[in-house]
């Protein structure tokens, strides 16, 4: 057995170890640039403060994204999608069990009637 | 000695966890370290036999075990007609790797119990029924009798019904465990109808005796569509998902890890039916397209069900849903094309092993998250995203075996969902690209739902309440490192994997005609 063959998957192949080269180099790269930068750089001065219009920065814990403000807008762009699905999980087991009757019924017609 | 444990390997399998099970609350009643003691050497016992086993039929093929012969390879006495009267275990390549997974998820992740749940009371039947989950999944893999098969189900939903309501929470988790156990019932109820129907036909309940005299009749039909939708609810197959989130939510962490083993299990069971029990004999392209679309509307609906979620393990359980999509999506189309040899040896074979690779790879990166989201929890108390931040900071171990877990299940490379994933694409696209494109779209949809959970549990400053927030504790490291590590490794080596595992499997799996020989073909 071949531990560092190719996964082929028919119409093509992957290799783990020839992405891994090609990271550990991008990583050279990116490392050789970074050592190119501004050595006067400090921490922890205002070198490293945002500046907000000359408006005090707020503590950071005031600034944390919660999950809750992530991807809004995604959620509104789809409303029309969730105002349909999220209802349907109504969290009563009586609904659950007629959904799964409901698509025995349908798999039962389709089977019966098709093959 | 070797040789002895390999012939009963596939008893063991079932007898182990059940005196693990059995004993536990005695031996606890000496000490809890004991006890302790005691599971971890069931479990590891229970690991190197799957192991010794697995490496025995992917050596030399399947191998069967009937109890109560004169031999455990007499499957059909002399004087019995030409029929199996007894209980038979069937272990093919598709069954051992079922094994293997139970038993190395279960191992991990009863490490990781022994930390994370030493803070709770009854212990005794918690332990208890962890090994009966363990002792119905050996079982469901393993039969090939099936009302053997029900019976092993039903071991399994009863103790997943009692661990998900384990810890009560305001009776929250007993609601849970309630709406499981309703619709477990109902659905193994449904199959001991379907069971009864082939009994009534073929006065037989060996699936490789049924096989052989297959004809699909108006009866088998009925008793196919009822045991696909059973066992589809069971796997958590939209739209029968339902019962996922609220008890995956639920469940302890180290038990929900376990819920996706249990729920690959009955997928197990659904892709056995389909492919050893019926085969040709059914419209293939019918009842794949069925399966099919079973699985788009799961990836879909469960990786859009997750984004807007707020309780990371809800979050998690319909990306379970969704994954679970995956496989029904790859082993549908190795099924829409069973019986076309060309179309076999061109992508079916290939969508099968990238579903099948898929449910071991889910196995293990859905069981680390998990692990992950129970490692938060157990430090913070709460598993709304909401209230979470900045713990990066201080669970760092936990926070990289989250991103491990993450990169995986979004199938980024080099990680083994990658791999699994990247077959898939492949081949559902030579059957039919906009499935091959939804695929990927929900792929992408996955990582977007997991930057979110990254950037809400770990990233930003520590927040108030959180200062003195530690690092999870080793057993519970170990756990998830275990499981980090197969990720891994499965996602550097995948065609050792596939070449050693998977094909193996997916083979046995369309290979009817060989399971029926191994049972029948030497009476």
């Amino acid at each position: 057995m071949d531990l560092f063959a190719s996964l082929t998957t028919g119409t093509g192949f992957w290799n783990p170890l020839a992405w891994l080269i090609a990271v550990i180099a991008a990583t050279v790269i990116v490392y050789l640039i970074l050592q190119r930068g501004e050595p006067g750089y400090k921490k922890g001065t205002a070198q490293t403060t945002p500046f907000i219009s000359g408006n005090p920065e707020p503590g950071k814990e005031m600034v944390h994204v919660r999950a809750s403000n992530l991807y809004w807008g995604y959620l509104d762009a789809l409303k029309g999608y969730y105002d349909l699905v999220v209802p349907a999980h109504t969290g009563v087991v009586n609904d659950y069990v007629l959904w799964y009757l409901g698509v025995t019924a349908a798999l039962m017609i389709v089977v019966v009637v098709f093959i | 000695m070797n040789g002895f444990l390999v012939t009963h390997a596939p008893a063991l399998l079932i007898m182990l966890p059940l005196i693990g099970a059995f004993a536990a609350p005695f031996i606890g009643k000496v000490s809890p370290k004991v006890r302790s003691a005691w599971v971890i050497l069931i479990m590891t016992l229970t690991t190197l036999t799957a192991l010794l086993l697995a490496s025995d039929v992917f050596m030399y093929g399947t191998r069967i075990y009937v109890f109560g012969a004169a031999a455990p390879d007499l499957a059909v006495p002399l004087d019995s007609g030409g029929i199996p009267i007894r209980i038979i275990f069937t272990v093919d390549a598709m069954s051992a790797l079922m094994q293997v997974i139970g038993a190395v998820c279960g191992f991990a992740v009863l490490l990781y119990s022994l930390s994370a749940d030493r803070i709770h009371s009854g212990l005794e039947s918690f332990y208890t029924l962890f090994l009966l989950m363990i002792a119905g999944i050996m079982g469901m893999v393993s039969t090939g009798d099936l009302f053997n098969f029900f019976v092993f189900l039903e071991i399994l939903s009863i103790a997943s019904a009692g661990l998900i309501a384990y810890r009560i929470d305001g009776g929250l988790a007993v609601e849970a465990a309630l709406k499981y156990f309703v619709l477990s019932t109902i659905g193994a109820m449904v199959i001991l109808i379907a069971i009864g129907i082939y009994y009534g036909e073929y006065n037989a309940l060996n699936i490789a005796l049924i096989a052989s005299r297959m004809q699909f009749t108006l009866l088998d039909q009925i008793a196919l569509v009822l045991i696909i939708t059973a066992l589809a609810m069971k796997c958590g197959s939209v739209p029968m998902h339902f019962w996922t989130p609220d008890a995956y939510s639920m469940a302890p962490s180290s038990v929900t890890a376990m819920l996706v083993v249990a729920s690959q299990a009955s997928l197990y069971g659904l892709f056995r039916v389909v492919f050893t029990l019926y085969n040709v004999t059914l419209n293939a392209m019918t009842v794949g397209w069925i399966i099919i679309i079973l699985g788009v509307l799961s990836m879909v609906v469960g990786v859009t069900m997750a984004i807007p979620q707020k309780n990371v393990k809800r979050l998690m359980a319909y990306h379970a849903i969704s994954q679970t999509g995956y496989m029904l999506l790859g082993v549908g189309v190795g099924l829409a094309v069973l019986g076309n040899q060309p179309l076999m040896d061109s992508f079916g074979y290939i969508a099968m092993e990238g579903g099948i690779f898929h449910i071991i790879n889910h196995a293990m990166y859905k069981g680390l998250l998990f692990l992950t989201a129970g490692a938060i929890f157990f430090r913070i108390g709460t598993y709304n995203l909401n209230k979470m931040g900045g713990l990066g900071h201080s669970m760092k171990y936990t926070m990289i075996f989250f991103i491990i877990g993450a990169l995986a299940i979004a199938g980024i490379p080099p990680f083994n969902g990658f791999a699994s994933k990247l077959m898939i694409y492949e081949s559902v696209f030579a059957f039919n690209p906009v499935l091959a494109i939804i695929a990927m779209v929900v792929s992408i949809l996955t990582l977007a739902s997991f930057v979110k959970v990254f950037h809400s549990i770990f990233m930003g400053p520590k927040l108030p309440g959180y200062e003195t927030v530690q690092e999870a504790p080793v057993p519970m490291l170990i756990g998830m490192g275990v499981l980090a590590t197969i990720v891994i490794a499965f996602g550097l080596f995948p065609q050792a994997v596939v070449d050693g595992l998977i094909a193996p499997a997916a083979h046995a799996l369309a290979d009817q005609s060989g399971y029926i020989a191994a049972v029948l073909g030497g009476a």
